[in-house]
């Protein structure tokens, strides 16, 4: 219910007053849950599948809807049949060494994982995994040094001109730094994260963690003068008043900030991993792009369908959170 | 040496309250307090030596035109504000930071909103008594409290969902349940209607009657500090504001505010304040501010005809 909220919807519900006129408030609202963006839905799809042939490419005319809905089938049939292979492969891994196991019990057994490609969903799964990893961090490191900023302000003084500068800082102008870093710094014979993974999360984390940041230092700083003397009065150690005064006291502003940093780690994401080729959504559209085949183009739009729809997703997701978590919701 | 002739002017009337109470007795007491803020043209002196001394019990009003000092003299004794000169003593120790021993009530009942007014005062409770009272103790002294402001009904409410004078009655609630020896109001009833103002004012008469709290309030409006208190502090006007007149209001109780409408002491108890307010203080002001003579002569003539002042 709450997914498809009106707050995306807040314009096309204007429209529907006008149109429907006085007396029908009911039917305007039924509308505006459903009907209209259905409307807009059904419009955009309209307006793509007449255009779409329009617009040729080196790789065929752009796809219409049609393909890219036949092509989100074909993707998926190809991750079906993919697992399919996989528990093939791994079945038979296991009959073979419970068979050389049986002969010599001292035998060597070797167990390989399924070496095939990455399907789409696998794709989606690591982008997903890597964009909560970067936005945790993020949020780990933003939120705390947005209290410490907002009690004091010298120390916001002396980090705010910092802040600012870096705030605007796209990710592809991370990402080679980062990869240098992580290349230099990340050095082991058994790591427990892959070094694309490592590198894509910490861009995700330095660009998203600057609204988090700012919103945090903000609410702290903004907690209302009584509360603070109330604390005082009664004698509040530092961390209570912390726990118990000001971080709840800035729960909303925080959680603000939250949602836009997950929006802008997510977009970040699918450049960085298209940059660096580390494995997600964003390499699957660059080898698709690379791969240059009659499908590609379709494949990159269902990827682009897809992003959106998983965007819109999280920030749905951090909207429900908030509203468990924030006393003023 | 301006706030020096200013009180050089004070009428002969005015009785200086050390002579009036038994020195033996007090129980809270500044001396000499003078408080002084940095504005960008330069130190503002909001008050130049202020003497009170107050009994266990007492209930003081302080009483004064916007801007006198009224809120600064209760930071003081509040510990949230450090005078520059002069200090406060609270049952012989010195005061020189906030505590729950002198809780304060806020105008805007200050809860926080994200507690339901049954943890907001376990909030207070649990920080002052957690290591003298047990769980169960602390959970009967909160829900104890709240009826004593009649909020027991609302204990599971955000402030959010309460009217502000309920808020207001649990921002009591809160202040009582830390057992302060002094107990601080700063216009606790001032953003009320005046249904709910006349309400809280009888519930606070009655809390008062049971507990005997010492209580500073801070208040403008006359009826109220009459009704409630047993001495009205009435301050000259700021800046170097200080202690104009120490008023004591000898009116039996429990007070009931039909019967002393008609009652000549409260009468002319109210008469004194307002005399106070708008004669003396007036007069006091127009003389600091002599240079603007034909100003002076018009704020005159406004106080002359305002008899509809009183019901400030």
């Amino acid at each position: 219910m709450t997914i498809l909220d009106t707050t995306n919807v807040a314009l096309p519900a204007g429209w529907l007053r006008t149109l429907s006129g006085r007396g029908s408030a009911a039917l305007a609202r039924a509308g505006r849950q459903l009907l209209l963006p259905l409307t807009g839905i059904l419009l955009f799809v309209g307006f793509w599948q007449l255009a779409a042939p329009q617009v040729n490419t080196s790789l065929g005319s752009f796809p219409g809807p049609a393909q890219v809905f036949d092509q989100a089938g074909q993707l998926w049939q190809e991750h079906v049949n993919q697992r399919a292979r996989a528990d093939q492969f791994l079945a038979m891994q296991e009959a073979r060494n419970a068979r050389l196991l049986d002969a010599n019990p001292d035998a060597e057994v070797k167990l390989r994982s399924y070496p095939g490609a990455p399907t789409f969903p696998d794709q989606v799964a690591t982008s997903l995994g890597t964009v909560l990893a970067g936005f945790v961090l993020a949020t780990v490191i933003a939120v705390p040094m947005g209290i410490v900023f907002g009690l004091n302000r010298h120390f916001q003084a002396a980090v705010n001109p910092l802040i600012q500068v870096f705030k605007p800082v796209s990710p592809l102008a991370w990402l080679p730094l980062v990869t240098m870093v992580v290349s230099a710094t990340y050095v082991s014979d058994d790591p427990l994260f892959e070094k694309a993974f490592l590198t894509s999360m910490i861009t995700v984390t330095l660009c998203s963690l600057w609204p988090t940041l700012i919103n945090t230092s903000v609410g702290v700083a903004a907690v209302n003068p009584d509360l603070l003397n109330v604390s005082r009065v009664l004698r509040l150690s530092f961390a209570s008043h912390v726990r118990k005064v000001v971080l709840p006291s800035s729960v909303p502003m925080i959680f603000t900030g939250l949602r836009v940093s997950l929006g802008i780690a997510w977009m970040v994401l699918i450049a960085a991993e298209m940059l660096a080729q580390s494995p997600g959504l964003g390499k699957f559209v660059w080898d698709e792009f690379q791969n240059g085949s009659s499908q590609s183009l379709s494949r990159i739009m269902v990827a682009v369908l897809t992003i959106g729809l998983i965007g819109f997703l999280l920030d749905r997701l951090m909207l429900l959170i908030q509203k468990q978590v924030a006393w003023n919701e | 040496m301006n706030s020096e002739r200013i009180r050089g002017m004070t009428p002969a009337r005015t009785t200086a309250h050390t002579e009036v109470i038994p020195m033996t007795k007090s129980h809270l007491e500044l001396t000499g307090i003078e408080m002084a803020f940095d504005t960008p043209k330069g130190p503002f002196v909001a008050l130049d030596n202020v003497n009170l001394k107050i009994r266990k019990g007492e209930f003081v009003s302080l009483i004064g035109h916007s801007g006198c000092g009224k809120s600064t003299v209760l930071n003081i004794v509040a510990g949230l504000l450090q005078a520059n000169k002069g200090g406060c003593v609270l049952d012989g120790r010195e005061v020189n930071s906030p505590g729950p021993e002198r809780a304060v009530v806020f105008q805007n009942h200050a809860l926080m909103p994200w507690l339901t007014v049954y943890e907001n005062v376990e909030l207070a409770v649990q920080q002052v008594f957690r290591k003298t009272m047990s769980r169960q103790r602390r959970k009967d002294w909160i829900h104890h409290n709240l009826e004593l402001v009649n909020m027991a009904h609302a204990a599971n409410k955000r402030p959010g969902e309460i009217s502000g004078g309920m808020a207001q009655r649990v921002g009591i609630a809160r202040a009582l349940a830390m057992k302060p020896s002094v107990l601080l109001m700063d216009e606790p009833f001032g953003a009320l209607d005046a249904l709910t103002r006349a309400h809280l004012q009888d519930s606070l008469m009655d809390i008062q009657q049971e507990l005997n709290n010492t209580v500073i309030m801070i208040t403008h409006d006359v009826d109220e500090a009459v009704l409630l208190s047993d001495r009205i502090i009435m301050m000259t006007n700021g800046p170097a504001a200080t202690v104009g007149e120490d008023l004591h209001i000898d009116l039996p109780r429990p007070r009931n505010r039909v019967t002393l409408a008609d009652h000549p002491g409260y009468v002319h108890y109210r008469q004194e304040v307002l005399k106070f307010l708008y004669e003396k203080q007036r007069k006091l002001e127009n003389l600091s501010q002599r240079r603007t003579a034909s100003a002076t002569t018009n704020q005159q003539a406004r106080a002359s005809d305002e008899p509809g002042a009183a019901r400030a």
